[in-house]
């Protein structure tokens, strides 16, 4: 404990440097998803590649990709925007699918219904599948979240800074202390980061509540 | 920033890539990719192994007693949410180098998925059927063996297929505490500033991935059930929810 109360200033830093790498591909895979989604409800013929294009992302190991990421796109080795590009196509990879599925699985009467009172098709996404698909959408995106965050710190064996950096710098140094705090921190983040997620799919989702007294 | 792979730069690193991939010396010896491959395999087989052991039975048996789910998706999911380099650095620092470190690393995030399989698996077996064979006279074993599994195998399967991929992508990771496998060329790579070396490594471990994940596929579609098979041809998917990266 000690060594923490010396290092707070190190644990903060890194901890608001972690917050930067994670925040844009939580919000970045959440907005491409749904737009995407919105995309394939217009074409149903892309959403085969899109199912699998994500299955395939999915599958390629994180520190690779990292790796990869800048010889594709021509950034420096060491720069953060390897993690981010890297880490939203994670996040899309968990996502699409997700949004797709969801919103093409709105009941087929609650469909009919929504147009016998007068939605017009371009109106059905917006205001009838995607409200429905709101909670199975917000699930998935909790788990997003939890592994972006968890993943990030890998961005560390590149040199890329964040909680990460904690691990790399205290196995060289051997320091169990500094170790431990990133992980505790990184833990911590992804269950405050959850708990936020929650809190405002409370607010954004008001239908998804059960009033009180009511019983389901 | 890097000078050396700032920029243009981009077009050499694809050619010593191709270069080191395509070295003749870089596939032979103790130090060749085959005996990395080798290397990275067999780690991986063991793992797959010892937490298929560990979290099979525990996850069939909370799936056929329905008893505690609400722990073991607690501890599943506390488990996930260790970062994996957190892991792997401080048991490398506890354990020394080596592969005690990443094993036990390795042990701690591949058993979630497995659980998750099972028990998930295993509890959306209809209780109907379920009731149904012990009206007939099955006792609990032939209950689990012959009916809850063979339902539940694509669930449980791609718990295996997660856990796989999580596993090929972690002994990547561990290379950096312990030297062994694939990972060893891309950490090397990274510490020596042997991009060619660096790029080959990481192609070899992603084409490693993905056929790995596709082997896998093709199991889930052999071993589906038979009435999935009869009844759809839709393509069976792991629930989102319960896949999460951690490597």
């Amino acid at each position: 404990m000690r060594w923490v109360a010396e290092n707070i200033d190190l644990l903060g830093a890194a901890t608001r440097e972690h917050l930067g790498l994670v925040v844009a591909p939580i919000v970045l895979s959440l907005v491409l998803s749904v737009l995407l989604a919105w995309l394939v409800s217009r074409t149903p013929r892309i959403a085969t590649f899109t199912t699998v294009a994500s299955a395939l992302l999915y599958t390629i190991p994180s520190l690779p990709l990292f790796l990869v990421i800048p010889v594709v796109i021509g950034t420096a080795l060491r720069s953060p925007t390897n993690i981010v590009i890297a880490l939203t196509i994670y996040g899309l990879a968990l996502l699409v699918p997700t949004a797709i599925t969801s919103t093409r699985g709105t009941a087929a009467p609650l469909v009919e219904a929504a147009t016998a009172v007068g939605h017009a098709p371009r109106q059905l996404f917006w205001q009838v599948q995607l409200p429905l698909a709101a909670p199975e959408i917000l699930a998935a995106l909790r788990v997003v979240s939890a592994s972006t965050i968890s993943l990030a710190t890998l961005g560390s064996v590149l040199g890329v800074a964040g909680l990460g950096r904690l691990f790399t710098d205290g196995f060289q140094r051997g320091l169990q202390e500094e170790i431990i705090s990133g992980i505790v921190l990184t833990v911590g983040l992804a269950l405050a980061c959850d708990l936020l997620l929650v809190l405002l799919g409370r607010l954004a989702l008001p239908w998804t509540r059960r009033s009180p007294g009511v019983r389901t | 920033m890097d000078p050396a792979v700032a920029g243009g730069a981009h077009v050499s690193l694809v050619d010593d890539t191709t270069a080191w991939l395509t070295d003749a010396v870089n596939w032979s010896g103790p130090a060749g990719i085959p005996s990395r491959l080798g290397e990275h395999l067999l780690v991986s087989l063991v793992v797959l192994v010892a937490s298929v052991v560990i979290a099979l039975p525990i996850g069939m048996l909370i799936g056929h007693t329905g008893r505690g789910v609400v722990v073991a998706v607690a501890v599943s999911g506390g488990l996930r949410s260790i970062p994996t380099l957190g892991l792997v650095t401080l048991l490398g620092i506890w354990l020394g180098i080596g592969l005690e470190a990443p094993i036990i690393a390795l042990l701690v995030l591949a058993t979630p998925p497995i659980l998750t399989g099972a028990y998930a698996g295993f509890r959306a077996v209809d209780r109907d059927v379920v009731d149904t064979a012990r009206a007939l006279g099955m006792t609990p074993w032939m209950v689990v063996r012959s009916v809850e599994l063979p339902l539940a195998a694509t669930s449980v399967l791609n718990g295996l297929r997660s856990a796989t991929l999580q596993i090929v992508a972690t002994v990547t990771v561990a290379a950096y505490v312990a030297d062994r496998g694939l990972g060893r060329y891309v950490i090397e790579g990274l510490r020596t500033r042997q991009y060619g070396e660096m790029l080959g490594g990481s192609v070899l471990v992603i084409i490693l991935a993905l056929v790995l994940d596709v082997l896998f596929a093709g199991l889930v579609h052999l071993l589906r059930p038979a009435h999935v098979r009869a009844a759809s041809r839709t393509v069976t998917r792991p629930n989102t929810t319960e896949r999460h990266l951690v490597t």
